[in-house]
């Protein structure tokens, strides 16, 4: 961790760079080559070419083998990657960006500007909806010289420098795509990045193993020689993997929350809930209000009232993650701490459901809604439990139902069910993670657009100003008054700030460095 | 058995499977597609993003834009030249995943089966000859425990004692990764993987084929020929292996036969919680992602083994019991 080298990069990132090599200084650890590092991915993802499949899984491997211009640190500042450094115009149009020189493809080619416009032009373009949702709005990608890019936006869109990160906009070699069917084309079975490990061999069921790219650009990086991902579909298998050191990390849903416990208590593990800030995924019951009583809003305030969020944080998800305060999270910019959402209080949600004439009967039922559960395994079960007791003590009857995610996606994309739980990540700005559930353009029959069918021409109004203004100022101002509609109208009760546990072997170092955690490169990780 | 037969019956026997297989194929179309949801959708659900462009794209590569009937058609065409179609969703041919997976679930599969078979038989045989007595208690009391027991609980409970408390063997996995293995230490590493999982899967079966055997062992000692035999003064450990075994083995045959026909995905549970790269797996997961052409080709290979297995128990009955004749 040379700090020289680091001094070279730009003025923006050396606070942070520089105070994670004194931390590791300080502690008198020095990095170690060598070493194998064995670890679980889950699922098995179909296709492991970031852009091409954009799975939880894909992007935790995927980001070994591919980088993006920047990189985020926790509060979501970027920091440089393939770009060294970056500019913006002052009238917020023009982003140049200037690359690492002697970066190369794991195929040998050095990667230039020209891979840099045809991946965010081009590849993301046609394969990424996400990212076409926001690149849609450059005007000109420029290939102003072999290592320096710009891109000229049509009007000026703030959140613009958070579309950089791996996940998002990996740089994929222009050289193996160009003329072909993107998501066709044989490099996608064999993915080729800049990353600091290249793909070797994936046994379908069984394993992926990525080993030390020898030509990586930083030199003497990476530290470990190989990384291997087994497949491992039972979640207590995956457990005793961990506590026998067949594997030294686990991540994302790999740990079951409720094995979260005996984990913390085993000395030689470390349970990590930090790297999670770069998505900020928010869990939330999710409310049909085309199904009555649902759209009205004193009911949706009485179920809000009506559900213990700290009860769903520490005792189903064992305090990893948050008791949600709003429609933004807390790790997301623009977030605003007074606008809070109904607090938990059963009696005002009897009276907020007597006001809306919803009387209780004999079996002190008000209203029967169907509700179903999340299939991503054994704790949103619980959830969906936790929950019909809890409306059952407002006289809320919710009937339970089990599918499998198919039948979830299909049902939930048509507006074929009354609740349910959803979660999505915000990547760090409303405008970007935020406005799609929620803006009355975007009520569509698809997954994660505003299925609830909420509509509120002041809260669009306020989405596209924050989205549209070039001032932060600007942007705080809209993105805080629409937050105060909002817990106040409750168009979906949100309930937890996700995170997922990373758990790992102490000797490891570095595995959470940035707000994408997990999806890091791991150049620098190494066991001590 | 009359040889000259054989030819004639073989081919008979085809031609009712191949009618039964395609018949299989067109219901499990239609009960996959039945199945709410399409991948399309799953894949955008899993991404965490979509939009209507996305969802097209997907449905058109994946010929879903297709009428149904038109998505048959295609299929069957497929598999009438053994093509059994692309996974679109993984970007492989099925062919290729299945040969993949495929000699892993048989290894599996294939050691529970003789070890059930080997072990259970001769616990019941054992049992038989020394029925009423503590030793034969022991072994019904043991099988009829294995018979009751589920079998990832089973799993749970070897993994506890054999890795985690006295960590000899692995507790996942069919071989180790990252390590150079060559000749025997190789098949000495795998063996040490195959080892809770197949005692897992075999289990069970060892029960069965135990029970089985020894209640028709006790049948056939019963009768007249056995009296015979040992009233000519034929030696014990004869009479049971060649009068009364032989005889006793035809339900043992037959289940057997059931069981080698359930070789190719009868062992989910098991590849699960091991994570074994088997075939059952790859069909739980298509199944989930209806990845309906890796599924089809799971149905597919199982039910020609089912079909096939049926035959072969068949054949052995005419072999093991002259009585029997094969016939059309």
């Amino acid at each position: 961790m040379g700090i020289s080298r680091r001094g070279l990069m730009a003025a923006a990132a050396v606070t942070p760079w520089l105070m994670r090599a004194e931390e590791a200084l300080a502690q008198g650890i020095q990095p170690k080559r060598g070493g194998t590092l064995t670890t679980i991915v889950n699922p098995e993802p179909p296709v492991l070419h970031i852009g091409v499949n954009n799975q939880a899984p894909t992007l935790i491997v995927g980001g070994k083998i591919f980088q993006g211009l920047l990189r985020y640190s926790a509060k979501l500042e970027p920091l440089p990657e393939l770009a060294k450094s970056w500019e913006v115009s002052a009238d917020g149009l023009e982003y140049t960006f200037r690359l690492q020189e002697n970066v190369k493809f794991h195929d040998g080619t050095p990667m230039t500007a020209e891979d840099v416009i045809f991946s965010i032009m081009k590849f993301h373009m046609e394969v990424s909806p996400r990212a076409r949702g926001v690149f849609a709005r450059i005007k000109e990608g420029v290939v102003v010289d072999p290592h320096t890019a710009k891109f000229i936006l049509s009007a000026p869109f703030e959140p613009f420098l958070l579309m950089f990160d791996v996940t998002v906009s990996a740089i994929v070699p222009k050289h193996l795509f160009e003329g072909q069917d993107y998501r066709q084309a044989p490099v996608v079975q064999k993915p080729v990045g800049t990353g600091p490990f290249r793909f070797v061999e994936w046994q379908r069921g069984n394993f992926i193993r990525l080993e030390r790219f020898a030509d990586y650009w930083k030199p003497g990086q990476p530290y470990l020689d190989a990384i291997i991902y087994r497949v491992v579909p039972d979640s207590q298998s995956r457990r005793l993997a961990l506590e026998t050191g067949q594997v030294q990390l686990t991540q994302s849903n790999d740990i079951e929350p409720f094995d979260i416990p005996q984990m913390r208590a085993r000395p030689n593990l470390e349970v990590q809930t930090a790297g999670w800030e770069y998505f900020g995924p928010l869990m939330w019951l999710e409310l049909n209000h085309r199904v009555k009583p649902l759209d009205d809003v004193r009911v949706r305030q009485a179920l809000a009232h009506a559900v213990n969020r700290d009860f769903i944080a520490q005792r189903l998800w064992f305090g990893i993650g948050k008791p949600a305060t709003g429609p933004v999270s807390s790790a997301t910019r623009f977030y605003d701490a007074s606008a809070k959402m109904p607090a938990y209080n059963v009696e005002t949600a009897k009276k907020l459901l007597d006001d809306a004439g919803l009387k209780p009967n004999a079996q002190g039922v008000r209203f029967t809604i169907r509700h179903m559960s999340l299939p991503y395994g054994e704790v949103f079960t619980r959830l969906a439990e936790f929950l019909k007791q809890s409306l059952r003590q407002v006289g809320v009857d919710l009937q339970l139902e089990s599918v499998d995610v198919g039948t979830w996606a299909q049902r939930t994309a048509n507006w074929d069910f009354d609740t349910t739980i959803n979660y999505l990540y915000q990547y760090g700005d409303p405008t970007l993670g935020v406005e799609r559930s929620y803006v009355s353009t975007n009520i569509k029959k698809i997954l994660f657009s505003n299925v609830s069918g909420y509509a509120n021409p002041k809260v669009d109004e306020l989405f596209t100003q924050g989205r549209d203004a070039a001032d932060p100022k600007a942007r705080q101002a809209a993105f805080s008054a629409v937050q105060k509609i909002l817990v106040e109208e409750v168009p979906l009760v949100w309930l937890m700030e996700m995170a997922f546990p990373s758990i790992y072997d102490k000797k490891l170092h570095n595995i959470i460095t940035s707000g994408a955690g997990v999806h890091a490169s791991f150049d620098d990780v190494f066991f001590a | 058995m009359e040889l000259s037969r054989l030819p004639a019956f073989l081919l008979a026997r085809a031609v009712k499977a191949a009618v039964v297989i395609l018949a299989i194929v067109v219901c499990n179309f239609f009960l996959i597609h039945a199945a709410p949801g399409d991948p399309a959708s799953i894949i955008a659900g899993q991404s965490g993003a979509a939009d209507a462009k996305f969802l097209a794209q997907l449905r058109a590569q994946f010929g879903l834009d297709q009428p149904l009937y038109v998505q048959l058609w295609l299929y069957l065409k497929g598999v009438l030249t053994l093509d059994l179609g692309f996974s679109h969703r993984q970007q492989v041919s099925v062919a290729a995943l299945l040969l993949d997976r495929l000699p892993a679930t048989l290894l599996l599969t294939g050691a529970a089966f003789v070890f059930a078979i080997s072990v259970g038989v001769a616990m019941g045989a054992l049992a038989a000859r020394r029925v009423g007595t503590w030793g034969d208690s022991i072994i019904t009391i043991l099988a009829l425990t294995f018979y009751a027991t589920p079998l990832f609980w089973v799993g749970l409970m070897l993994v506890l004692l054999f890795s985690v408390a006295l960590e000899w063997l692995p507790s996942f996995g069919m071989a180790s990764v990252g390590v150079e293995l060559h000749g025997i230490a190789a098949v000495l590493d795998v063996a040490k993987h195959l080892l809770l999982p197949g005692l897992t899967l075999g289990l069970f079966y060892v029960a069965v084929y135990a029970r089985l055997s020894r209640a028709t062992m006790l049948e056939v000692a019963d009768q007249d020929f056995v009296k015979t035999a040992r009233a000519k003064g034929v030696p014990e450990g004869r009479i049971l292996r060649r009068h009364i075994l032989r005889n006793a083995l035809l339900p043992v045959i037959t289940f057997a036969g059931i069981q080698a026909g359930q070789l190719i995905g009868g062992s989910i549970l098991v590849e699960t919680v091991f994570a074994w790269p088997g075939i059952g797996r790859l069909a739980f997961e298509a199944l989930l992602a209806r990845d309906y052409q890796v599924l089809l080709g799971v149905f597919f290979c199982t039910s020609v083994m089912v079909v096939l297995f049926n035959l072969i128990t068949d054949l052995l009955y005419a072999i093991v019991d002259p009585r029997v004749e094969v016939a059309r």
